[in-house]
């Protein structure tokens, strides 16, 4: 999220509080948890790293939230890298396979189980991503992240559904063996 | 609790000896006042079987089903039919419309085959209309809607008739995600007036959207969540400033 912040300084030098009324559109309800003291924790090691430099506002308190933020050189070139890194989330399911592949090893547990139990809190999260969605105006940044989350949640819930029919096949056939 | 559906010991049997085959095992379901459930399941698991016994459209080999306090499965093909047109709205996958007929006038039929006057489900036709944002193609036919706006008129002739619940086989299952979003907004603001709504569906944004989800697997309910009011913070979390 470092990144994130640098970045938006690379159209002009703002307040912190310019900064997060920014991030929040962009983000949405995903922005909502973000708490105003966060922006300037961040923008404070910014600064020690030498990214950007702080001026404060002629005649007012040395306050962060007076001071105005622009990026140094260094900053413009972090920035320009970010920009064209290719990097992507991992999808980490392979912890959970294997949660299953243990489960149904060790029968500590019944991996059809495990399984159902996930699938109820993702449709949960979907609910709660959708209905965000829904409450968006259409078009805007942040409802284009939503549908992210939302077409996101939608796979992982098919290939929950594909577990459980690989994990029920499996448990039919070691009842009739 | 008003409970609108009410099934006992509901079963449906295909086919004849060997072949036979119990669609619906033994299912137990009440479904309250207003409450969206949705019914998930792979091809085959009875979801469709299932809501074609809710909707009077196929008898039950044995069990029970109730509509508002009124035994239905027992009643004579007419008093089926007339419970049908007045109580019941459905809406399909392939939508139904009559193709020979304008919007509006696929919405106003059912009111009329109950009985209706003219002006009055003109009238009821067009706020329908309206509330699914269609005022504009009302004089349209089928043929010159897209598959989104079919189904949204589907919707609207499905509420004609104020039903007490409204049955849905697969409704999203030929739109693509822009219509999709938009019949999950009308059931959103069904289910904000109190509107019973019962949707059979493959699609995991459909179904999350309920207030209560069961799956089935081979006629039988294996799962039932409840997912209303079980909003976890979760997306609020997703981001954090620092790293």
């Amino acid at each position: 999220m470092q990144d994130a912040v640098l970045a938006m300084l690379a159209k002009e030098p703002s307040h912190g509080y310019g900064l997060r009324a920014r991030l929040r559109q962009s983000l949405g309800p995903l922005g909502e948890s973000m708490n105003p003291g966060q922006i300037y924790v961040t923008l404070a090691r910014l600064e020690k790293a030498g990214l950007v430099v702080s001026e404060r506002a002629h005649g007012l308190p040395e306050r962060p939230e007076r001071k105005v933020y622009a990026l140094t050189p260094a900053g413009q070139e972090r920035v320009a890298a970010w920009l064209i890194e290719v990097d992507w989330p991992k999808p980490d399911l392979a912890e959970f396979h294997l949660k299953l592949v243990a489960a149904a090893a060790t029968r500590l547990a019944d991996p059809v189980e495990l399984v159902a139990a996930q699938r109820r809190e993702l449709l949960r999260r979907l609910r709660e991503a959708q209905h965000a969605l829904l409450a968006e105006p259409a078009g805007s940044p942040a409802a284009l992240l939503l549908e992210g989350i939302v077409l996101r949640l939608q796979a992982d819930l098919r290939w929950l559904a594909a577990c459980e029919q690989a994990w029920s096949k499996v448990d039919r056939e070691a009842e009739d063996a | 609790m008003n409970v609108v559906v009410r099934v006992r010991g509901l079963v449906k049997e295909h086919g004849q000896g060997q072949s036979r085959v119990r669609a619906v095992d033994a299912v137990d379901l009440e479904v309250p006042q207003g409450q969206t459930l949705a019914v998930m399941g792979p091809s085959g698991c009875g979801k469709s079987t299932l809501l074609h016994l809710l909707g009077g459209l196929e008898r039950p080999t044995d069990g029970e089903v109730w509509l508002a306090g009124r035994r239905v499965d027992t009643l004579t093909e007419r008093a089926l039919a007339r419970l049908r047109r007045r109580s019941i709205g459905f809406v399909f996958q392939a939508f139904h419309l009559v193709e020979e007929l304008s919007a509006a006038e696929n919405v106003e039929l059912p009111a009329l085959l109950a009985g209706c006057s003219r002006r009055e489900a003109r009238r009821r036709a067009g706020d329908l209309l309206e509330r699914v944002g269609l005022t504009a193609r009302a004089r349209h036919l089928p043929s010159e809607l897209s598959g989104g706006q079919r189904q949204r008129v589907a919707i609207a002739r499905a509420l004609v008739n104020e039903p007490l619940v409204v049955l849905a086989d697969e409704p999203t299952g030929n739109l693509d995600t822009a219509a999709t979003l938009d019949v999950l907004r009308i059931f959103e603001d069904l289910r904000a007036e109190g509107q019973t709504l019962v949707i059979v569906t493959h699609d995991e944004r459909v179904a999350a959207s309920a207030d209560r989800l069961v799956s089935m697997r081979d006629g039988m309910f294996v799962d039932d969540t409840r997912l209303a009011g079980t909003g976890t913070g979760w997306l609020g979390g997703l981001i954090g400033l620092e790293g």
